[in-house]
């Protein structure tokens, strides 16, 4: 059982950091609940992996503490940590039959052989493995091989998280789907904490409860899928959350209106005085195409756009408008007037999020 | 749609391939097989001898000696030569200019000449002006490799496993390399002990280059002929006589062209059915066992 903290942690791989920049993982602190279900979501190279490698102890943070149960276990090598991890190429001991391979972790702490085959048993018939127990590891398909991988965090009654950096990468696409679904099956039989680590939004949402996603080394947003897609809090979640993904506009006040480039928005004045009160040169408004309501038809308070295409994907459409002089998407149903040649757009302003220096900022309603 | 053309003429493309294998293999072999079932005197003069030569070969009690000394040899030589060339692998640098640097050491062995072998080792050997020789003597151990058996014996294993050791650790040493850092990781995760480590991850990626490195010491060690005659000259006595010097003898000194022939082929023989062995054995070890076990 376990709660992980990081404690103002953060990780360089390079001797004398000298700028933001440099760093892998830049200050951050944050809580992974005990038996949480946990995504840890973001593209190649932000520093997910080497936030997981420093959970699990294959390496030591340059500053700052991991915390287990308010314990600190920086020093603790991964064998003291009671952790499992489990690799985006699976690991099996290719000469020991898959029996072996689950009996492996439990073998090296000299559990008394009753006991590791009653363990083996159990964790086999949850992956569903038993037909296979005698086989060489080695002989496996890939998704069996990184059961086996799984199943050797699972044997150990003393694990209390199990770590998975994008797990499903050599999977085939119909058995990725089995796999997931068996991790959330685990996750409620097992209290275990689970962190997964994914580049994928939908493998991200359908096993996490809650989602970290992670930008240039910084955890930016925490929260459940629904969170992130209502109500990103930076406009690096907006972007990659969602397909597509939301709309942002960089806005300026000027006589009195709020306007993208030249185009004058018909937004309400709260709206005009936070742009003018951030203090900021880099404002933007965002805005999901799912909120974006469009009209086929001309309607008070509603900003002309041209339509420039048209992707109809059956239950709905994706438009790809020019609004002023910016790309803009918006998604409307199959019941919706489609709009030729032109749309008028309106912005519902409880879906309407300001964002300054990429950071999400309330608008104050009256 | 089946447009498959058939032309029986295309047979004759494989005729380049053929003479090259005619010429690189099959003449020369068919000519010591010539040899082996005829008595030749001259150019006119030829008896055919059928089995006669092969079992004068067989039953030589000279050659059964000479045979059971290139099997210890071989076998002691591979004995020490794999397990301690996996050690040195194992313990050589991963990276850093050390790397190259203890490559490059490791290398040089392999980088002389047998016969360059033979002598630096006679000389290296020697009780007056060699260092070994000397050392040995000067504390006290009586060595001489022209009177002694046992110091001739050691001292050719000695000069081949310094010889061809590196071969084993390099081979080692890259099969070594391959192996990704993940396996590593899991098994700290999962509390491999150094030996659990080696034993279910190091060994098992090490078979294939292990397989090439045995095999080709095998071949190597089987067929030793250089080193041994510039060294002791098979001697004192025979007992350091191996085949290859067996049969030189008899074909060059003699001139016994029949049983040098038939010597030949059973020679050859052996060692491709030791390599098949030693592949068949290996290569079952990897084997799923499923079936035997009829789970």
């Amino acid at each position: 059982m376990a709660e992980i903290t990081l404690k103002s942690l953060a990780h360089t791989y390079l001797a004398a950091p000298s700028s933001p920049e440099d760093y892998a993982i830049r200050e951050m602190n944050h809580v992974w609940h005990q038996g949480g279900a946990y995504a840890l979501l973001g593209p190649s190279g932000c520093g997910k992996s080497t936030l997981l490698n420093i959970i699990s102890g294959l390496l030591e943070p340059s500053s700052g503490d991991v915390l287990f149960d308010g314990e600190r276990v920086n020093a603790l090598p991964p064998e003291a940590r009671n952790i499992a991890q489990v690799f985006q190429f699976p690991v099996v001991y290719d000469t020991m039959t898959v029996y072996d391979n689950l009996a492996f972790p439990l073998r090296n702490v000299g559990t008394p052989a009753d006991k590791v085959r009653e363990r083996v048993m159990e964790v086999a018939d949850v992956l569903e493995l038993t037909p296979q127990l005698k086989r060489k590891a080695k002989n496996l398909t890939a998704d069996e091989k990184q059961k086996v991988s799984m199943g050797r965090g699972l044997v150990r009654d003393d694990v209390s998280a199990i770590l998975f950096d994008e797990p499903l990468t050599v999977i085939d696409p119909q058995l990725k789907w089995k796999l997931r679904r068996k991790l959330k099956e685990i996750h409620q039989r097992f209290n275990i904490t689970m962190v997964y680590v994914t580049h994928d939004q939908l493998e991200a949402s359908t096993f996490a409860d809650k989602i970290a996603v992670m930008y240039e080394g910084q955890v930016v947003q925490f929260g459940t899928p629904r969170e992130l897609f209502e109500t990103p809090n930076h406009t690096f979640v907006g972007y990659f959350i969602g397909s597509p993904g939301m709309n942002f506009l960089e806005v300026e006040t000027r006589d009195g209106r709020v306007m993208a480039g030249a185009l004058p928005l018909s937004v309400p004045s709260v709206v005009h005085d936070a742009v003018a009160h951030s203090g900021s040169v880099n404002v933007k408004l965002g805005i999901r195409p799912e909120f974006v309501e469009v009209h086929a038809a001309p309607v008070d308070d509603a900003m002309e756009a041209v339509v420039e295409d048209v992707q109809d994907l059956g239950t709905y459409a994706i438009l790809s408008l020019r609004l002023g002089d910016v790309p803009f998407k918006a998604r409307i149903e199959e019941d919706d007037t489609l709009p030729r040649d032109k749309a008028w757009l309106r912005f519902p302003i409880e879906r309407l999020g300001l964002y300054v220096d990429e950071f999400r900022v309330e608008i104050s309603h009256e | 749609m089946n447009n498959k053309i058939y032309n029986n003429r295309a047979w004759w493309l494989i005729l380049p391939m053929l003479l090259l294998v005619a010429f690189s293999a099959i003449i020369p072999l068919m000519t010591v097989v010539n040899y082996s079932v005829q008595d030749v005197f001259d150019a006119n003069t030829r008896f055919f001898t059928g089995t006669e030569w092969f079992q004068a070969t067989l039953n030589d009690p000279g050659l059964q000696a000479a045979l059971v000394r290139q099997f210890a040899f071989s076998l002691t030589v591979l004995a020490i030569e794999v397990p301690l060339g996996i050690g040195i692998a194992l313990l050589m640098p991963k990276k850093g200019w050390q790397a190259s640097a203890i490559l490059i050491l490791v290398t040089m062995p392999l980088l002389i000449p047998w016969n360059v072998v033979g002598s630096i080792w006679q000389i290296f050997t020697r009780g007056d002006i060699g260092l070994m020789g000397w050392g040995l003597r000067e504390l006290g151990y009586g060595y001489n490799i022209t009177r002694s058996a046992v110091d001739a014996w050691g001292t050719i294993i000695l000069m081949d496993v310094w010889h061809w050791t590196p071969l084993i650790a390099l081979l080692c040493y890259s099969g070594l390399r391959s192996i990704p850092d993940a396996y590593y990781q899991a098994a700290r995760i999962d509390r491999a002990s150094r030996w659990a480590v080696f034993r279910y991850i190091q060994l098992p990626k090490l078979t294939n280059v292990l397989v090439i490195g045995i095999l080709l010491r095998f071949m190597h060690s089987f067929m030793i002929y250089a080193e041994p005659f510039v060294l002791t000259g098979g001697g004192p006595g025979n007992s350091t006589t191996f085949l290859s010097q067996s049969l030189t003898t008899m074909a060059i000194g003699q001139q016994d062209l029949g049983p040098s022939a038939a010597f030949s082929l059973i020679y050859f023989l052996i060692i491709l059915l030791v390599c098949w062995v030693f592949y068949t054995a290996i290569m079952n070890l990897q084997k799923d066992k499923q079936q035997d076990k009829g789970a």
